[in-house]
């Protein structure tokens, strides 16, 4: 434990007004702290820079889930076990909570929230693919009011997002128009548990007659930010899936998502496993449309 | 001490530990391991990580998992904290904890506290785990000892015997 | 006074009660009054001359103790096998993380910021990472040519058998650094008084190394230095000579002080700074005729053992005995080396490079094979040794172990034929490949050689006023249940409840020197020696009449009791004398190496996976010939945590270095199999007997560790039939080779070579 507790100061100001109160009056001074996995990783490290948090930790503005007539709001403040055990999310958008049960052990999805892992803004983050291919959109909320963004264009560079000083996510919003997609998710990790992906897919197709109506597809871990891969979906749209296809499919992702070396893996690795997973999607989508 | 450092405040923490009230003077950012370990010399948790990967700080925090590393104290103001102290003198955990004896699940012990409190929870929300329930669940507690055969077998001795009962 | 059911019986965990509940205390959990917390400051470089120390501005550094090399009162060095590795670094630095000054102050949380304050200017001097890099001599770091050791095993005349050869098959193995990740961080406490001396409580597995390293760098008499080993949490030779360094760190800053200070690694140091499983290259060049029989052949085996010897020269010694594994030789020569590079140490890691030396070979029989044209089952038959036959070193088997035996009963509990041939047609039409490996081999218990003579272990047992009698070991518990074991093995020759049976803490102060808890030595010898104690104890209470021949548990206390109340102390010792049969040459390396061998062969299933080039190990067997199982549930539960160990050797545990420094040293990066990842073991026990340990037992603490990296990548090899000569394999490994073959063209080779089989 490598950090000076004395050196830092913690409040909880325990409701959502308060804490906007507090941010506005000294924005970017306060750094949010929901459950901490992030953030107390890198304060026992000796590596947080800020040294004034502001609890979020079970607000109950944001830990909440809305079941919309068009759409579910899911608060920011919910952890990957609220969403785990979220019976509509379990049914209207399975790739979100699939990825939320990859996210460490029991005791960290106890603890992490979706919102500080979309504010965290690390690429390699496993639910943001979902909620790429899901066409998330953000309800921020500061003193000044509330805006909604959509996600995807949330992340504007490696850890840095559209999110003003003064402000926090409030709702993650799904819109309720996959239930005819066929979705899959696969994540790549050194291992089966708790491991940061090396990739991660999150995919939605719709075929029709063995013709792709409609693809979705989000990357995780090749890129500075979570990545669509549109140039491969366009591709794709409105051909039938044959092996052919299934190559050119394997080898634009390839070339489409922009890895780096690092600790974990090799950028031509990642770039070879990003095509593989695209084929393996496009061949369990024909599949499952055989199996119909 | 630094004098260009600003220096916090100590706050008064209160929260109740293995059924018992207790109030802390701590810096809100002290991690609730450290406040357990050395304010309330409880023991029985381990740091083996800090970094939450290993499950040996586990503890229960207002009934469920959490890695006590990882919690800033202050947000434990008013909880309820359960550790391995807890259980065992309640023998709340008694027959996870003679499962583990028979069957090897301990060897050097360290990550043994994490592991039970691990298994206790997992438990109390699904009483009949099959096997590879019981292996994802733990999966955020580390043994290097046991290569965790031993450990499964104990957790699935329990929930047998629960569910014959 | 028979009850024959405790050796055999998995009896309760003699300290399981404390750690099932949080109890048992281990060194961060004591504290004593007026404790200090100690830090170390270490070196970001690999190599150079120290020009400057500067202590930065803004620390009260007045209310820091700070130690340096002139605070030594003794000699600056952890004494080991030389001298050669310094406590502190003295104007010179040999490699990252090594340390340079300690420092002190109550407050443990302003210790971190007070260690980057202080930063270092360096001469730089270039530096060398890697073995090739050290064998160029373009750097001499250590010695006159960069070798802490070597040694040269001949047996036959290798010389002659390449022109009768049909085939010579050569093969380059590598294997990297592992680290050991006990769960429980390094640790230590110090306490110095003038009068008694210094007193070190840790995490640690040879209290009687760090006696010996404390005298040396304080300067103090034996009976001025005590060493209390506490519950270690894990251990595997990872806390064999390292705990020397942080002891004598504590012990320097307790001196200075005047106060008890406690020194606790947090992850990230720990890995970065200590030990690690030394990286090997082993080289085969073998003489094999048509039938696959070996000749004979050259083994080249080298160590890398960073910057400074410690026990470098004995993991080159048993890599190298084990480098001919199961097999006979009839010709051989094994030239080994331990090299010097600037990293940390490299140092004890259970297997103690058995692991690395067993692998190179059983990948080499497996290629072997393939040469010759024969099966990876086959080529073991006919080379396997057999009673009556000599091993590399020229020791004769006289036990009566049938490996072809062991083999097939291996092959059968794993269902291999019938797999073989399943997974071949699989592996055509499915996605997935799977591929099934074998590895058989052996391990030497105990010390090498004369190793065991030259310890001179003494144990003792204590009649207590109590009428219960108590082990007196230097032994350490670990996890492995040394105490439960030899608990087990006392009450049993003397025909007491195991509950009557106690065994002192390791502490130098009270009992004798066993010799260190390592090379699986503890069972086997440290029991026999235990045993024959225990026997002591009963002759003199039937000399005295106390007791007849036979006898009741009570009798036994009551006449314990008594022969305390006339006599005072109750003691018994017993010293190790080296059987007879064991003579070894150490001149010629030559002889018989081990008092025993256990046996094993084990078969791993896998699958490739062809969209990520993982790998998931779906069935491990693990059959071994142990001599006598003295305790089911332990024995099985270290073969299996070491097979899960070898997993990780083999397929998740990768060391990244840069420039010497580790660079992934937190456990979030430096991956170990979770539950979730590993497939059942499946364990059985063959049982032949040793007359060398107590009730026959052989040691079996290490052996699994051997196997498990080449039966993996065995069958990996055999589910994509491309080879793969280093470990740890990575998935990105995998498919690195696999788009070189693709370039090549040679896949179809491949297939097509599948599809023959």
């Amino acid at each position: 434990m490598r950090a000076q507790p004395a050196e830092y100061e913690l409040v909880v100001p325990g409701s959502l007004p308060a804490v906007l109160a507090l941010l506005a009056e000294s924005p970017g001074q306060w750094l949010p702290i929901a459950g901490g996995t992030d953030v107390m990783v890198q304060y026992s490290a000796g590596n947080l820079a800020a040294r004034k948090l502001v609890s979020i930790w079970n607000l109950p503005e944001l830990r909440r889930i809305d079941n919309l007539a068009d759409e579910i709001q899911i608060g920011a403040g919910c952890t990957y076990t609220d969403i785990r055990e979220s019976e509509v999310i379990n049914r209207e958008f399975a790739l979100l909570s699939t990825a939320a049960g990859w996210t460490g052990g029991i005791a960290n999805q106890n603890r992490g929230t979706i919102g500080g892992n979309i504010v965290n803004g690390s690429p390699a983050a496993d639910s943001l693919p979902a909620l790429l291919v899901y066409e998330a959109e953000l309800l921020l909320v500061s003193k000044r009011g509330e805006r909604r963004v959509p996600y995807s264009s949330f992340h504007t560079d490696y850890r840095k997002t559209q999110l003003a000083p003064d402000e926090l996510i409030r709702t993650i919003c799904l819109k309720k128009r996959f239930s005819e997609y066929y979705a899959h998710t696969r994540k790549v990790g050194a291992r089966n548990a708790q491991a940061i992906s090396k990739v991660c897919l999150a995919a939605l197709g719709r075929l029709s007659n063995s013709v792709i109506e409609d693809v979705v597809l989000a990357m995780a871990s090749v890129a500075p930010v979570p990545l669509r891969l549109r140039k491969t979906e366009l591709v794709l749209r409105g051909k039938r899936i044959d092996r052919p296809l299934t190559n050119l499919a394997r080898t634009t992702a390839s070339a489409e998502v922009q890895p780096i070396d690092d600790i974990r893996s090799t950028a031509r690795y990642r770039a070879a496993v990003a095509g593989n997973l695209v084929a393996e999607f496009l061949e369990q989508l024909r599949a499952n449309e055989k199996a119909k | 001490m630094s004098e260009s450092a600003p220096r916090s405040a100590r706050y008064e923490v209160s929260f109740t530990v293995n059924g018992q009230a207790t109030t802390s003077q701590v810096y809100a950012m002290e991690r609730l391991l450290d406040v357990l370990r050395h304010e309330l010399s409880l023991t029985g948790t381990k740091e083996g990580c800090g970094e939450g990967e290993c499950g040996s700080c586990s503890v229960l925090m207002d009934g469920t998992l959490v890695n006590s590393c990882l919690i800033p104290v202050l947000q434990a103001n008013g909880a309820s904290i359960v550790t391995i102290e807890g259980l065992t003198a309640k023998s709340e955990a008694q027959e996870l904890q003679q499962a583990f004896l028979e069957c090897g699940a301990a060897q050097c012990g360290i990550c043994t506290p994490g592991m039970i409190l691990a298994a206790f929870h997992l438990l109390s929300k699904r009483p009949q785990p099959s096997v590879e329930d019981i292996r994802e669940r733990l999966a955020g507690n580390l043994c290097r000892c046991t290569g965790y055969m031993q450990i499964v077998e104990a957790v699935a001795r329990v929930a047998r015997c629960g569910a014959a009962r | 006074m028979n009850n024959s059911n405790i050796v055999g019986t998995s009896v309760p965990r003699l300290e399981g009660r404390d750690k099932i509940s949080g109890q048992a205390r281990y060194v961060d959990d004591m504290e004593l009054p007026d404790m200090m917390y100690g830090a170390t400051v270490r070196s970001k470089f690999p190599r150079g001359k120290i020009k400057r120390i500067n202590f930065g501005s803004d620390i009260h550094w007045q209310e820091f103790v700070i130690v340096g090399p002139s605070d030594i009162p003794g000699k600056n060095c952890i004494a080991l096998i030389d001298d050669d590795q310094p406590c502190l670094a003295d104007g010179v630095v040999n490699h990252p993380e090594e340390p340079l000054l300690l420092l002190a102050h109550p407050d443990r949380h302003l210790l971190p910021k007070a260690v980057e304050a202080i930063s270092v200017e360096y001469d730089s001097l270039p530096a060398i990472h890697k073995i090739e890099e050290s064998e160029t001599l373009a750097q001499v770091i250590w010695g006159a040519d960069n070798t802490f050791k070597t040694y040269l095993i001949e047996k036959g005349d290798v010389d002659a058998v390449w022109q009768t050869a049909d085939y010579i098959v050569e093969g380059e193995y590598t294997t990297g650094a592992q680290e050991q990740l006990y769960i429980e961080n390094n640790g230590m406490i110090a306490q110095f008084d003038a009068e008694k001396g210094i007193t070190v409580w840790g995490s640690l597995q040879c209290p009687y190394y760090i006696h010996k390293a404390l005298m040396k760098l304080c300067g103090l008499p034996a009976d001025k230095v005590r060493v209390v080993q506490m519950e270690t949490g894990g251990a595997f030779g990872g806390k064999e000579e390292y705990p020397s360094m942080i002891a004598a760190h504590a012990a320097l800053l307790a001196m200075k002080s005047g106060k008890p200070v406690k020194i606790i690694y947090d992850r990230m140091e720990d890995m970065a700074a200590t030990t690690k499983r030394h990286p090997s290259r082993t080289r085969h060049r073998t003489a094999v005729n048509k039938d696959g029989r070996i000749l004979g052949g050259e083994i080249e085996f080298t160590i890398d053992g960073g910057a400074y010897k410690t026990l470098s020269p004995v993991v080159l010694s048993r890599g190298a005995i084990h480098a001919g594994g199961a097999y006979y030789w009839p010709n051989v020569r094994i030239r080994a080396k331990a090299v010097a590079t600037n990293m940390p140490p490299h140092g004890a890691f259970r297997g103690f490079g058995a692991p690395q030396s067993l692998f190179a070979l059983e990948r080499h029989m497996d290629r072997i094979a393939e040469v010759v044209g024969i099966s990876a089952v086959e080529i073991r038959r006919r080379n396997f040794l057999k009673t009556g036959q000599t091993t590399t070193t020229e020791q004769v088997i006289r036990e009566e172990i049938n490996l072809d035996k062991l083999l097939d009963r291996a092959l059968e509990l794993s269902g291999y034929h019938v797999k073989r041939e399943k997974f071949a047609a699989e592996n055509r039409h499915n996605r997935g490949r799977k591929g099934i490996g074998i590895a058989a081999f052996l391990h030497g218990a105990g010390f090498t050689g004369s190793g065991e003579r030259h310890l001179g272990s003494a144990v003792a047992i204590e009649g207590r006023a109590d009428g219960r009698v108590r082990i007196l070991v230097s032994s350490t518990e670990f996890g492995q249940g040394t105490k439960t074991v030899l608990c087990q093995i006392v009450a049993e020759t003397l025909g007491l409840r195991y509950e009557d049976v106690e065994i002192a803490q390791a502490d130098t102060q009270e009992v004798p020197n066993s010799g260190p808890t390592v090379a699986s030595r503890t069972v086997m010898v440290v029991g026999k020696l235990v045993q024959s104690a225990a026997s002591g104890i009963r002759e003199t209470l039937k000399a005295s009449g106390k007791i007849g021949d036979s006898y009741s548990a009570e009798d036994f206390r009551k006449a314990c009791r008594a022969q305390v109340q006339e006599h005072g102390k109750f003691l018994s010792v017993a010293k190790y004398e080296q059987p007879d049969e064991v003579v070894w040459d150490e001149e010629k390396y030559r002889g018989s190496a081990y008092a025993a061998f256990a046996w094993a062969v084990y078969v791993a299933e896998v699958t490739v996976d062809p969209v990520t080039y993982g790998v998931s190990v779906d069935d491990f067997v693990a059959l071994q010939e142990v001599g006598k199982v003295l305790h089911p549930a332990l024995a099985e539960g270290q073969i299996i945590g070491g097979v899960v160990q070898g997993i990780g050797f083999a397929l998740y545990e990768k060391v990244v270095w840069k420039s010497g420094r580790m660079q992934n040293g937190q456990m979030t990066n430096y991956i170990i199999p979770t539950s979730a990842d590993l497939p059942s073991i499946r364990v059985h026990f063959e049982e032949l007997g040793s007359v060398h340990g107590a009730y026959g037992a052989k040691g079996i603490g290490e052996l699994p560790m051997d196997g498990p990296a080449p039966a993996v990548v065995n069958a990996i090899v055999d589910a994509v039939g491309v080879p793969f000569n280093s470990v740890p394999l990575m998935p990105e490994d995998i498919f690195d080779s696999l788009q070189q073959r693709a370039a090549l063209g040679s896949s179809q080779l491949a297939s097509l070579a599948r599809e023959k089989q």
